[in-house]
């Protein structure tokens, strides 16, 4: 064990260094953390500052594995066995908590420092009524713990009818009352400071606005400090007063938070801010205000626009290669629509007992349709029965009624034979990039599998494939002989991108495809997408929720609430004038939009 | 050397936090299958090393007896021995029978491992066939054939072993495989159970999704990618199994309706054992102690291997 760095190393210690504009609440200084693994030490944090005023909401930004949560997680003690503080101070309201015994960081949690988990699914035991688990907390920190101060801090975390709803388990609560729950329960010994850790990436959009509205109105009612871990830019800037920004275990710049949107210094925090999607769809926004194309924006440099005059040229040279395939091969689709969806219906049969049962509808006649050549993304929150459109797409799933049709033949009259062409033009990418790859299989058999499938050429020129394929997707050929579980999340999206390639496809159905991933990440998996869709005129249907990422990729758009369709358009004009509530409560779910940003910030 | 604090903005020296590609591929290392990446965590566990030692001696045993004792585990048997102590050529001493414990001992082996092994390869075959069709295909398949399981979950082994044996059939043809029939039929729902929840778990994995949806039959992705990746628990349980088996075996022949009394097993000669109990123990401790160690060894083989083909316990 090395303290050399922390003079402090033994027990509390008040240390006088006030700063003008009183104490901060939380101080790090020069914080190390060390985790000792199987394989020695690994330094997940590194020269860590980070200074909160009471009051005041700072927000830790950067992508995963970058020790934004270890940070926190120093902070009030909670450490996994394995980490500790190895350099450094952590002054909690002036007391070093770094080295604290256990005991004490007993007695300051719930009271000083609370915290609301980020997936509110695990973090509420499924055995215990909430209110049970409310008064838990209160009971720990000796507060008056009746049923009437139960039903109270509920009811301030914005719980209608918590008098009620304390007496219910967690498994009848929806995913935002659970973490207004979690809420409560941090906020209810009005700790001094609040650490939320990604408190509303589990949550739909529109949930996720409300969830952190609240938390705004209720930590500066109480004159609660927030430390905000987010891996949103866009989302930080706009709820915290301060933005520290994390990368590989450094902090590599932190200052206010507009000045750091507009002016980022270092070149991880310019990355961040140029690709961020909540702010490219908020420069998107401000661009249009002041009268530019959107088109100019999405990719400013010369170079691009010169992809956009090429694109230009493709789709011509395309839409004549359409024309010129016979007549009869396209009996009904006069217009380019190569995707048809017709009163696309599903009911689910929910058995209630034996042979009893209600009808789900979880599709109800949607109708749209895909140009070739576009992108159509649909949009909705959770239950809004988006992916179960894509897996009737799909062919996964057969709809109770209405008809898909692709390229001109209705998919519902394929026979086994014509089923499997269909497959081999309509290919998914879905959502998990750690789910949608076989462990057992290495990259090259993965690639390889739908060759094999379907015979297509012999082993050699399914290497030479599969190695092309790979330089499409912009992986090293060395990745053949690697497993899944070696690459990170987006290079296993992008060989997902690589193996739904493989057999020239028309169409690619994207279920939440880059969803899962970091935001820079993110951004390069939707480069890729869009220049494999002007190389090889892909269509895509992207499957989302997050209309941030919608407005820089998509034409056109489809609104599901529900089952139902509620809004479709172009993106432009959905975005400009959305037509319908719910369109406009999601527009306003994005982060960031009441940032005031310059069109072009780099 | 402190950057300076301050309340504005900071930016960490760009020397020491240099910024790297987006999401490079690390290949510094040798690529790892989930079976590599096992054996590399196997192969430095003790439990593991001793346990297949073990096992790989007992294998060896039971192949080759005569490298051991060249006295013939059941006839040369004198009654002048009765219950002698260990002598020259004779290092375990003799049977109430007079007959050579050390060469009934190793040539025990062979019974007990044969049983062993057969019996879980029946359970395999049998276990993982009914639990993955009934995991994967689900619906009145997966409901006939849990039930079909329940019933013969429902017997203890022993009875049922008892009352299996009596029938005629069984009852005349009296051999190894005999035992290998009736401990198979007694335990494959175990290993069916433990399959269909493998399978079930697999079996909505977007692989499989994506497999189907570029053109893999539903058979085929059951047999490509569902199996192989439900097979972790069923290796683990195989083992044990054996361990188990072996302990059923002995039992049942202990209880004299096991392998025939021509056939040496360690069961034998503990049940024969019993009367010497008082006079010499140690007739009853050496084949004790030779099922102990491989019982033992086949369920310290099956910790370690559920150690590492744990999927939970995997680096990324």
């Amino acid at each position: 064990m090395s303290f050399e760095e922390s003079p402090a190393a033994s027990g509390p210690q008040i240390v006088d260094d006030v700063p003008a504009g009183g104490r901060p609440i939380l101080d790090m200084r020069d914080v190390a953390i060390t985790f000792t693994t199987g394989s020695g030490s690994l330094h997940a944090v590194r020269k860590a500052d980070l200074t909160i005023m009471p009051g005041e909401t700072v927000a830790i930004v950067g992508e995963s594995g970058s020790g934004k949560s270890t940070t926190a997680l120093a902070a009030i003690g909670l450490l996994p066995g394995n980490g500790r503080v190895s350099a450094g101070q952590i002054l909690l309201d002036g007391e070093d908590v770094a080295h604290a015994p256990e005991r004490r960081m007993i007695e300051l949690r719930g009271n000083t420092i609370g915290m609301v988990p980020q997936d509110p699914m695990s973090n509420l035991n499924p055995v215990w009524r909430i209110g049970y688990q409310v008064r838990e907390t209160l009971r720990a920190n000796g507060r008056p713990d009746g049923p009437a101060d139960v039903a109270r801090v509920l009811a301030e975390a914005g719980l209608p009818d918590a008098q009620r709803r304390a007496r219910q388990y967690p498994h009848e609560f929806s995913g935002g009352m659970r973490q207004r729950a979690l809420i409560a329960i941090a906020l209810s010994c009005s700790p001094k400071l609040l650490i939320a850790d990604e408190p509303t990436s589990a949550l739909d959009v529109t949930v996720q606005r409300r969830i952190l509205d609240h938390l705004e109105t209720m930590t500066s009612e109480l004159g609660t400090s927030v430390l905000l871990i987010t891996h949103d830019l866009g989302l930080a800037a706009e709820r915290a007063d301060k933005v520290v920004v994390m990368y590989r275990g450094r902090v590599v710049e932190s200052g206010p938070s507009l000045e750091l949107l507009r002016n980022p210094l270092h070149p991880y925090t310019q990355r961040l801010v140029a690709k961020a999607p909540s702010l490219a769809s908020r420069r998107i926004q401000v661009a249009k205000e002041a009268g530019l194309e959107s088109g100019e924006l999405l990719t400013p440099s010369a170079e691009a626009v010169e992809k956009a005059a090429e694109k230009a040229e493709a789709t011509t040279a395309e839409a004549i290669e359409a024309e010129e395939v016979p007549a009869a091969a396209v009996p009904e689709a006069p217009s380019d629509d190569v995707l048809v969806i017709e009163d696309l219906t599903k009911v689910f049969r929910l058995r209630t007992g034996l042979g009893r049962g209600t009808d789900f509808t979880a599709v109800d006649g949607v109708s749209f349709r895909v140009q070739r050549g576009t992108t159509t993304a649909l949009v909705g929150e959770s239950g809004s029965g988006k992916s179960t459109v894509a897996q009737m797409v799909l062919q996964l799933l057969a709809p109770t009624s209405g008809r898909i049709v692709f390229d001109g033949i209705d998919t519902a009259g394929l026979d086994r034979r014509q089923l499997f062409a269909f497959r081999r033009r309509v290919q998914p990418i879905f959502q998990d990039p750690y789910g949608s790859l076989d462990p057992m299989y290495n990259i090259y058999r993965t690639i390889e599998e739908p060759l094999r499938t379907h015979r297509i050429g012999d082993r050699a020129t399914r290497e030479l494939k599969v190695r092309e394929l790979l330089d499409q997707v912009a992986l090293p050929q060395s990745a053949m002989q690697r497993y899944p579980n070696e690459l990170s999340g987006g290079q296993r999206q992008r060989v997902a991108v690589a193996r739904a390639l493989a057999l020239d496809p028309e169409v690619i159905i994207c279920d939440e495809a880059v969803s899962a991933l970091d935001v820079l990440v993110q951004a390069q998996v939707l480069n890729l997408l869009a220049e494999l869709q002007e190389r090889l005129g892909l269509t895509y249907l992207f499957i989302t929720h997050d209309l941030a990422v919608v407005r820089q990729i998509a034409d056109h758009v489809c609104v599901m609430e529900k089952g139902r369709l509620v809004e479709t358009g172009t993106t432009d004009r959905v975005f400009d004038s959305p037509e319908k509530d719910y369109t406009r409560a999601l527009l306003d779910a994005i982060p960031g939009g009441k940032l005031l940003l310059p069109p072009e910030v780099l | 050397m402190k950057p300076e604090r301050t309340e504005g903005h900071y930016v960490a020296p760009l020397e020491e936090t240099a910024l790297e590609a987006t999401d490079t591929l690390r290949v510094e290392e040798a690529p790892l299958s989930l079976w590599a990446d096992a054996w590399r965590k196997l192969r430095r566990r003790p439990l593991f090393i001793v346990s297949s030692i073990m096992i790989l001696a007992l294998i060896f045993i039971a192949l080759f007896p005569g490298v051991f004792t060249q006295v013939p585990p059941n006839n040369e048997c004198l009654l002048a021995n009765s219950e002698a102590g260990p002598r020259e050529g004779h290092p375990f001493g003799f049977t109430f029978q007079g007959c050579d414990l050390f060469s009934r001992v190793i040539h025990g082996t062979q019974a007990s491992l044969s049983v062993g092994i057969l019996a879980v390869l029946c359970v395999l075959v049998i276990g993982v066939t009914f639990g993955a069709l009934a995991g994967y295909y689900g619906g009145w398949l997966d409901a006939v054939l849990a039930r079909l399981g329940d019933i013969f979950f429902a017997l203890p082994l022993i009875l049922g072993a008892l009352v299996i044996t009596q029938l005629p059939f069984f009852r005349e043809n009296k051999s190894v495989w005999t035992v290998v029939v009736v401990i198979a039929m007694l335990a494959w729902p175990q290993m069916a159970r433990i399959t269909r929840g493998a399978v079930i778990e697999v079996r909505n994995a977007d692989f499989v999704t994506a497999a189907r949806s570029l053109g893999v039959s539903r058979f085929g992705a059951l047999m490509r990618h569902v199996l192989p990746n439900a097979l972790a628990p069923v290796i683990v349980l195989a083992t044990l199994e054996l361990g188990v088996f072996i302990v059923t075996e002995a039992t049942l022949s202990f209880l004299g309706i096991g392998v025939p009394e021509s056939v040496m097993s360690w069961g034998h000669d503990i049940a024969a054992a019993q009367v010497s109990i008082r006079t010499n123990p140690m007739i009853l401790i050496y084949p004790s102690i030779a099922l102990s160690l491989c019982v033992l060894s086949f369920i310290m083989l099956g910790d370690a291997l559920r150690d590492a083909l744990d999927p939970k316990s995997r680096e990324r």
